[in-house]
């Protein structure tokens, strides 16, 4: 059975389309887009929480949106074992929602940056990678952020260790300070949560799925969540 | 509870009207004006609201064609791109805000033209800055131009419009007035479009968006006078940007009108509440009465004068049939926005507007809004320059690699880099060419063809003759395009000029205009709207006139689209177009001596167009590899950005022609130029190709990894040529 999936739209919310396109043109699959004073119905298999600048980003980027009902579902959802991929805002808003450990502060530049990065796949199969990244592989996808800089205090640092799902990397595929595009620690792009079906990232798997616009291996990451999604379908 | 104040012709001259403007005033309304009607009066007939020392000229500029939907006098021009796809594009400034609060004011700017688009019922894609400063050596310089690009940055990220074009151009000229231009692209299906012209009395006026406070109250009318030491006095006219608020606007806006169940919409601009209201009763030969107590408020005990002016941002006027009232509030609720009923159209042709239940103004409407009075003519003087001839130079003992160097390194010719990566230019994933090279492209979901916009100017070549530079701006937005594989489909401006009261402004703004229209006319890219910013202009300085013109062009096929920058090493790097002849108005030259240098640049029509015909069938056969017009810095700095734009780093090995003097052939910035290359089998049929259309083709080198060398002029490393050119502020 294909799996279901849903797009969670906040006010502000700026790539919810990008990501509908994504998955209904590209990927051909049933996409939903729940409104932020919504639920995520019972029978998705996916969810998508995108980027933008929820409610403005006023108070703390995702500080709000947290708040909101929808993520009550999307709280549910992932503790029933549906996964869950927050890009960007998103990310920020799993990261305040508690679904995933840390925080995102400024770049450590001060300034937005919008460029492609490289990315190494941290991840040993799973949800997001089983069947088309293996660890240690380098992929390229776009970033676009002004607070992207991730943290988590230095006590959490060894059990987040097990959790990364991506880091910066150059384009030979070595993570290096030079390649950290914002500061984040230990390079880290992306991470999951314990039970590995929640996955927070700042680049923009959404935004490469084609090959006019640039890239196409932000695919490789919502065909893993598809195929585990069809193979392991909770609902 | 009237606020009575007495009208002395101090307060009116403090209203920016003449003697003869209020004369004309008190025959219109047959009395003497309340404080507010006089408010209303001196924001309606500022330049900034009706082009009353333009408007004139700007009739001579062709905007009819085949492909036009709407021409000027809407929020904005909307052309066909087939298919039933619409295109709607507008540039605006927003440069004395930005002079004064660079942040805010750049921000806002990119505020009030995505209405302008969405307005008409189209989603805002592209957005494209051409931004002008003074010289960043002085720290002022810099924080506008810090200032300027974050504002514009922060409010377009947030808002999730990419910018994928611009220009940013540094001169001295622009110090005391810098120039922030943005251009707009939104797109719809044809009946998606919306207009701005009311129709049927008894239809209500609603009101949404932010609250109504004392910010930008008169930016209309500070905007069309000069600035000066005191200006910065004038912040609080410069209004503060919501981009989180403009979002849900564009969303709901878009809601509204796929709903069917508004009649006409426009966004509360410059001069606020008064313009939108006014204007699209106007248009439908209505008139309209107003209830101010009705208005949201965000600041205790505004008055009537207040409430018509301000210039709060992220407020939209809708005009809807009593009928459809209830439907209207239930998209607007589902958006956490307020119904607010403000008034409603009558057949008086009257703006009647109340407060407090006591009538504070009662104004035939034609007088504010197409009976406006003109201007008595000025007289028009061409400005006395002193101007340097290029020959005058010793450009023989140049040491062209250190030139070359030095002049990527200036921040006029420095990578952008540091500016575009601080745009999200990809959010909405339709950016298909992104910005730092030429043109910036877009797809459009279920269209087949792409969408190529441009955003061009150039103050030294009009400063030198207003009439030829601007022929030749018009030209170089029009290159841009062609280079890319686009035809050119039409047109917009931003006319930014000094003060059109002096000779010199005047006789600019005219040449300026005719130049406009004689090239658009060529090119067949009619005009669908603009800007108009006169009084860029200090005690001590004027701006060079920079018009500057935005344009948009179809790609037919996706197959057609062309790169920028060198492709393939060992591709043959071929020069197209007329010979050089000279080196004047050269921008390499102007930073160098801080002269005028001369001539100006002059621009034959007819051999332009050869030019584009010749590189638009070369690409449609599919015989080049890569395409770039030459614009400023000459064939110099288009072979260095080919290089520098190549993936992977790679130069060239070129030989200049035989017949060009060799600063000549370096740096001249003369129109109807292109530099393109080709594979090496398709050299003899590319130079063939030309030839046979009329158009001079030279096989001037090839590209070559590494190395940037052009011989008896410079040998340089590409690394070189990145290390000077990688120069962020």
């Amino acid at each position: 059975m294909s799996a279901r999936w849903a797009v969670v739209v906040f006010p502000g919310s700026n790539c919810d389309q990008d990501f509908v396109r994504a998955l209904r043109d590209v990927m051909r699959v049933d996409v939903r887009v729940v409104w932020h004073k919504d639920s995520v119905p019972d029978d998705v298999d996916c969810i998508a929480v995108p980027g933008g600048f929820s409610y403005g980003d006023y108070l703390r980027a995702g500080a709000l949106a947290a708040m909101s009902p929808v993520m009550e579902s999307v709280r549910r959802h992932a503790e029933r074992g549906t996964l869950v991929i927050g890009v960007c805002n998103g990310f920020q808003v799993l990261c305040e929602t508690g679904l995933l450990p840390g925080a995102l502060m400024k770049n450590r530049a001060l300034r937005f940056r919008c460029h492609d990065a490289y990315l190494r796949c941290e991840l040993d199969g799973g949800p997001f990678a089983a069947g088309q990244l293996a660890k240690g592989d380098t992929i390229r996808l776009p970033i676009a952020h002004g607070y992207g800089n991730y943290y988590v205090p230095a006590d959490q640092l060894e059990s987040v260790r097990k959790q990364i799902a991506f880091t910066y990397c150059d384009a030979l595929g070595e993570v290096s300070d030079r390649a950290n595009p914002n500061g984040s620690v230990l390079n880290i792009a992306g991470v999951t949560n314990e039970a590995g079906n929640v996955l927070g990232m700042m680049p923009h798997p959404e935004r490469a799925v084609e090959a006019l616009l640039g890239g196409t291996d932000g695919l490789c990451i919502i065909r893993a969540m598809n195929r585990w999604a069809e193979n392991t379908a909770v609902r | 509870m009237t606020t009575h104040v007495e009208i002395t012709p101090a307060l009116i001259a403090e209203h920016g009207l003449t003697p003869a403007e209020y004369d004309y005033l008190i025959s219109v309304l047959g009395r003497t004006p309340t404080i507010t009607e006089l408010g209303v009066f001196s924001v309606m007939w500022s330049e900034h609201c009706s082009y009353k020392h333009s408007r004139k000229h700007l009739a001579t500029l062709p905007t009819k064609g085949p492909a036009v939907l709407h021409g000027p006098g809407e929020n904005a021009g909307a052309v066909d791109l087939g298919e039933g796809w619409a295109c709607v594009f507008k540039v605006e400034s927003h440069n004395h805000p930005s002079a004064v609060e660079p942040y805010e004011g750049a921000a806002t700017g990119v505020g009030g033209i995505l209405r302008d688009i969405f307005a008409m019922g189209a989603r805002p894609v592209a957005l494209f800055d051409a931004l002008r400063f003074g010289p960043p050596d002085e720290a002022r310089n810099r924080w506008i131009i810090g200032g300027v690009v974050h504002g514009i940055a922060d409010y377009g990220n947030c808002v999730g419009v990419p910018v994928i074009g611009g220009e940013f151009s540094i001169d001295p000229c622009y110090t005391d007035n810098c120039l922030v231009n943005v251009m707009a692209i939104g797109i719809a299906r044809h009946e998606e479009l919306m207009t701005a012209r009311a129709e049927g009395t008894g239809n209500l006026l609603v009101y949404y968006g932010n609250a109504t406070g004392r910010d930008g109250i008169h930016g209309a009318t500070f905007a069309s006078a000069e600035l000066n030491e005191n200006s910065a006095d004038d912040r609080p006219c410069v209004q503060v940007g919501d981009p989180f608020m403009e979002k849900k606007i564009l969303e709901v806006t878009l809601e509204l009108i796929r709903s069917g169940k508004i009649v006409a919409l426009q966004d509360m601009g410059a001069a606020g509440l008064v313009c939108s209201s006014t204007e699209m009763a106007d248009k439908g030969g209505l008139g309209l009465r107003m209830d101010l107590d009705k208005v949201p408020q965000r600041a205790a005990n505004l008055s009537a004068y207040e409430l018509l002016l301000s210039e709060s941002q992220e407020r939209m006027l809708a005009v809807v049939a009593p009928e459809n009232l209830e439907a209207v509030g239930a998209i607007l609720a589902k958006w956490d926005f307020e119904t607010c009923v403000v008034g409603e159209t009558t057949d008086t042709g009257r703006f009647v507007v109340e407060h407090h239940g006591v009538v504070e103004a009662d104004i035939p409407l034609p007088a504010i809004c197409t009976n406006v009075p003109k201007t008595e003519p000025v007289d028009a003087a061409p400005p006395q320059l002193d101007v340097r001839d290029w020959t005058d130079i010793d450009t023989d003992a140049f040491d062209w690699g250190a030139l070359l160097l030095a002049a990527l390194h200036s921040p006029h010719f420095a990578s952008k880099r540091w500016i575009y990566e601080q745009y999200d230019h990809q959010v909405q994933t339709n950016t298909v060419a992104r910005p730092g090279g030429g043109a910036g492209v877009l797809r459009i979901a279920g269209w087949s063809g792409l969408l190529a916009g441009t955003l061009d100017g150039n103050g030294l070549w009009c400063m030198l003759d207003p009439y030829e530079g601007t022929k030749c701006v018009t030209a170089e937005a029009a290159r841009n395009l062609v280079a890319c594989g686009a035809r050119p489909l039409a047109a917009t401006n931003n006319l930014n000029f000094g003060n059109p009261r002096k000779p010199a402004g005047s006789w600019q703004f005219v040449e300026a205009v005719r130049g406009l229209g004689d090239a658009c006319r060529a090119f067949d890219t009619p005009i669908t709207g603009g800007n108009v910013s006169f009084y860029n202009e200090s005690q001590r300085m004027a701006v060079f006139p920079t018009p500057v013109v935005g344009m948009v062009g179809v790609i037919d096929d996706p197959a057609h689209l062309t790169p920028p920058a060198f492709q393939s090493e060992h591709d043959v790097v071929i020069l197209v177009g007329p010979r050089a002849t000279h080196c004047g108005a050269s921008r390499v030259l102007r930073d160098l001596t801080g002269d005028l240098v001369g001539p100006a640049v002059t621009l034959d029509l007819e051999t332009e167009k050869r030019s584009h015909a010749a590189i638009r069938a070369l690409i449609v056969e599919g015989l080049l590899t890569a395409a770039n017009d030459l614009s400023d810095g000459g064939l110099l700095m288009a072979l260095a950005e080919m290089s520098l734009g190549s993936h992977g780093g790679m130069g060239c090995e070129v030989v200049l022609p035989e017949d060009e003097e060799r600063a000549c052939a370096l740096l001249s910035e003369e129109p109807s130029r292109f530099v393109v290359t080709c594979a090496r089998e398709s050299a003899d049929a590319v130079i063939e190709r030309c030839e046979a259309m009329g158009v001079r083709a030279k096989r001037i080198g090839s590209v070559k990894g590494g190395t940037f060398a052009i011989q008896a002029v410079c040998t340089l490393t590409l690394f070189e040529l990145f290390e000077s050119w990688e120069n962020p502020l």
